[in-house]
């Protein structure tokens, strides 16, 4: 949505030619003809991740087919002063993956072996480019799964999840990718094999493997992860409750937290995200309800009875017009088939949509639905809604049509007013998606000048030639300069004399 | 002067004048890391009520803030810190607890200190107010700092105020002891681990297996017919696990006593919750499920160390009277690289609980 600035160091077309003949022959020298791309239609199919608007050519494309040949590129590339891009299945969503137009990208696509199902311990070890819904798969026979399921999950990467700290559904009573990543082996900037986390539930000094988690390739190449696995739960039901009003479906969400009930997935979508899914599922969704809420309790049977008879009882007292729990399997799928499918659904509604994916204080969602209502008017555009509700985590799709410029212009106006709102309710920017290039001129509103600076320090503290991923998550204080927002104070106690936005 | 301006000018005067700084909370665990040294810069003024919004599930505390008062202002909305930090005495602080980044019986079923923190206000080496994370349980807006910092014993930065994830407590729980050798206290946690059961807390010493449940009443009920054993009293279990989770019962006593006597140190080691038993001389007390095996022991510090990470673990010179071996596990080369370079990034001159990690760090 913030436009990345041009790259500053773009040099001319000969130079280009150049430079790409020289990191090409070096590449030559450690990898297969066959897992070397150059060419511009060879390069063409990684030119973008899910973020589709921003494309760019890398020099080269490495696809490596051995640990040794990761080291080798990583090491050609340092000596060479190249920038390296990881890259995992691409469906990222903040264009984290979006090639260096004088960089290497660095696919990790074909390690895709499970390298060992430990079911007494209740790990897996993976390669980086095992897929997500793979590792529950492996896991099933021992009936075990890996908790964290991003909707991409049947092709996003377990290295891309780590990268990302992926959620999913599931967050709030099972955590993100960081709570159930116990290791991860990989390769620093320079080629050095390096190790963050370990078997054990600690390691010895800083927690070097929270830093890893959730940096989006910008401070270690990941090779391989060891995922904690969880029993599977012996039974699972979902609650389907209509609201009339977005306010009494907040208030819902608020009102099962307090009675110290933590769901196994708490969704929420609003009445025209509802239509545009119900339209491509057909799941039966209450297409009156102003908001319709999804709960999940999982567990032994006994407790699943429990826990959402006690749900429905909140869901009734907070004014549900319809309530429906599921009663099997089948059924539960497909109460949970529209959710899953928000996205696709959006784009049958309309030809271009912007997805947000903002968090706020859970009691701020329906003062933000109303703002966002009122945001359709000011910028003309219309708004569909999904959120994690459980975690406050909004994800808005604006709709657009990009072949009209004013449009896209528009949508990137509504979505930034989007996300500086959240920021002035006490949230973040961005809340699984990750900043990528994408919300680049977001951070300027949620950090300070000296907090983005120590970010830097960071990662030059990872990789002091700063050749991993440049110029994604951290702005630089030019651009924040040209975006000319100021820098909004979260509401910390520190600061209580702050007016508040 | 607020009390967050006055540390922030304690801070820049140090740093201008190069002078090292031993950040301290209540003090309720000078005893751990490596000895600290420099002037004395205290942090119980940052104190106040923490600010809890319970249907948030997220409660905001100053640093100086004492533990046991954080919890039972979160108790009164029927809440608590899931990780059950150790309270070495009611001094305890916020900031003392999460620059330790230590955690209790319910570790390998709730998570870690770390696993709840998500936000910090911190003072860097350099004198900057700095706030990472947020209050918010996902977030992903740049470098997770506020989650670095757990652990980190003050070598980064001055915590003045954090921001973590609560939870409802238990709708019930229930404690059960076998007579049991340590070999078949592991195997039975191991089998017990791999069923879907409310499995939450356990300890295996001299003999005894002491397991505990949690969850809604209906998965206790279930979950307590499951494994068995002989129900303890729900008064008994909760003194036993708060003895446990605050290092009083007569396990930590006893290895007191051995440091104290015979020149003794009490190891935590940290382990894969598989690892085999080391067959270590001394007095073992095994808590999350196998992960963590207290050993109160003479032997050489390398003979423990070595034997902690044959099997992929590490051990810490948890409380002993001499410091010599060090405090923490040696790391390896390239994130000892790492670590220095992270701590110049942070505090440049060094000032900030030098060499409380590591040595030299």
């Amino acid at each position: 949505m913030n436009a990345p600035l041009p790259a500053a160091a773009t040099r001319s077309a000969p130079d280009r030619e150049r430079r790409q003949a020289e990191v090409v022959a070096a590449l030559g020298r450690v990898l297969p003809a066959h897992a070397l791309l150059w060419r511009r239609e060879e390069t063409v199919p990684y030119e973008c991740d899910g973020l589709t608007a921003y494309r760019e050519q890398p020099l080269a494309v490495a696809l490596p087919e051995s640990e040794r040949q990761v080291a080798d590129v990583l090491a050609t590339c340092h000596r060479l002063e190249v920038p390296v891009v990881a890259r995992g299945a691409g469906t990222g969503l903040s264009g984290g993956a979006l090639p260096d137009p004088l960089g290497v990208t660095l696919s990790l696509a074909k390690f895709n072996r499970i390298v060992a199902i430990d079911p007494k311990a209740r790990t897996a070890t993976v390669q980086s480019g095992v897929r997500n819904l793979a590792i529950s798969e492996a896991a099933a026979p021992h009936r075990l799964f890996y908790a964290p399921d991003p909707s991409s999950q049947i092709a996003c990467t377990i290295g891309g999840n780590v990268a990302e700290n992926s959620g999913g559904v599931h967050c709030l009573k099972y955590g993100l990718t960081l709570h159930n990543v116990l290791k991860v082996r990989g390769f620093t900037a320079a080629g050095e094999a390096v190790t963050f986390g370990g078997d054990a539930l600690d390691s010895p000094g800083l927690d070097l493997l929270a830093a890893v988690v959730g940096s989006e390739g910008m401070l270690a190449v990941i090779f391989e992860v060891t995922v904690r696995l969880l029993p599977m739960p012996e039974t699972a039901r979902c609650i389907l409750a209509s609201f009339a009003d977005v306010r009494h479906a907040g208030n819902a969400v608020a009102a099962i937290i307090a009675a110290g009930i933590i769901p196994a997935g708490l969704e929420m979508m609003d009445k025209r995200m509802t239509a545009a899914v119900e339209s491509f599922v057909h799941a039966g969704y209450d297409l009156d309800a102003a908001a319709i809420l999804l709960c999940e309790s999982d567990g032994t049977a006994a407790a699943v009875e429990h826990e959402s008879q006690r749900m429905a009882d909140v869901l009734a007292a907070c004014g549900a017009t319809r309530i429906e729990a599921s009663e099997n399997e089948a059924q539960r799928l497909r109460f949970w088939s529209g959710r899953k499918n928000a996205f696709p659904a959006s784009g049958r509604i309309s030809p271009d949509y912007m997805c947000m994916d903002s968090t706020i204080p859970r009691k701020r969602l329906a003062d933000m639905l109303t703002a966002i209502a009122a945001m359709e008017t000011t910028h003309r555009l219309r708004c569909v809604n999904v959120f994690h509700a459980g975690d406050g985590n909004l994800h808005p799709l604006i709709l657009f049509d990009a072949n009209d410029a004013d449009e896209l212009h528009r949508a990137e106006a509504f979505g930034a007013e989007i996300l500086e709102l959240s920021v002035a309710m006490g949230g973040t920017v961005t809340g699984e998606h990750g900043v990528g290039v994408e919300k680049l001129s977001s951070m300027c509103v949620q950090f300070s000048a000296a907090e983005r600076a120590q970010m830097e320090a960071i990662k030059r503290a990872f990789d002091p030639d700063g050749r991993l991923n440049p110029g994604k998550v951290i702005p630089t204080l030019v651009r924040c300069a040209e975006y000319g927002r100021m820098h909004v104070k979260r509401g910390l106690l520190a600061f209580p004399e702050l007016p508040r936005f | 002067m607020d009390a967050v301006a006055s540390i922030v000018e304690q801070v820049r005067a140090a740093h201008a004048a190069g002078e090292p700084l031993r950040i301290r909370g209540g003090g309720s665990k000078d005893f751990y890391g490596e000895t600290p040294t420099g002037t004395l810069l205290e942090t119980t003024a940052l104190c106040g009520n923490a600010d809890h919004e319970p249907t948030e599930l997220v409660v905001t505390a100053p640093a100086g803030m004492r533990l046991v008062e954080l919890e039972a202002q979160l108790a009164a909305h029927g809440q608590c810190l899931a990780f059950e930090p150790p309270r070495f005495g009611s001094s305890t602080t916020v900031g003392g607890m999460v620059a330790a980044g230590l955690s209790g019986p319910s570790r390998a079923a709730a998570g870690s200190v770390r696993d709840h923190v998500l936000g910090v206000s911190m003072v860097s080496g350099i004198g900057e107010l700095l706030q990472f994370g947020g209050r918010v349980i996902k977030n992903v807006a740049g470098y997770d700092v506020s989650r670095i910092v757990v652990g980190s014993l003050g070598i980064l930065g001055v915590i003045v105020e954090v921001s973590l994830k609560v939870m409802p407590r238990a709708e019930a729980e229930a404690t059960a002891r076998f007579d049991c050798k340590a070999a078949d206290a592991l195997a039975m946690l191991h089998a017990w681990g791999q069923r879907p059961l409310p499995l939450d807390a356990s300890a295996w010493w001299n003999g005894n297996l002491i397991v505990r449940l949690r969850g809604s009443e209906a998965a206790i009920a279930e979950g307590a017919a499951a494994i068995g054993g002989e129900a303890v009293a729900a008064a008994d279990a909760s003194a036993f696990w708060q003895s446990l989770r605050d290092h009083t019962d007569p396990f930590f006593a006893a290895a007191q006593e051995a440091i104290d006597d015979h020149e003794a140190t009490l190891w935590r080691l940290s382990l894969p919750a598989t690892a085999p038993l080391l067959g270590l001389a001394g007095d073992e007390l095994i808590e999350w499920h196998g992960a963590e095996r207290w050993l109160a022991t003479a032997l050489p510090a390398a003979d423990v160390r070595a034997a902690a990470a044959t099997v992929g673990g590490h051990a810490t010179a948890f409380r002993s009277r001499t410091k010599a071996a060090g405090a923490f596990a040696p790391l390896a080369p390239p994130l000892r690289a790492i670590h220095e370079r992270l701590k110049r990034a942070f505090d440049p001159k060094g000032i900030l609980n030098p060499g409380r990690l590591y040595p030299g760090l």
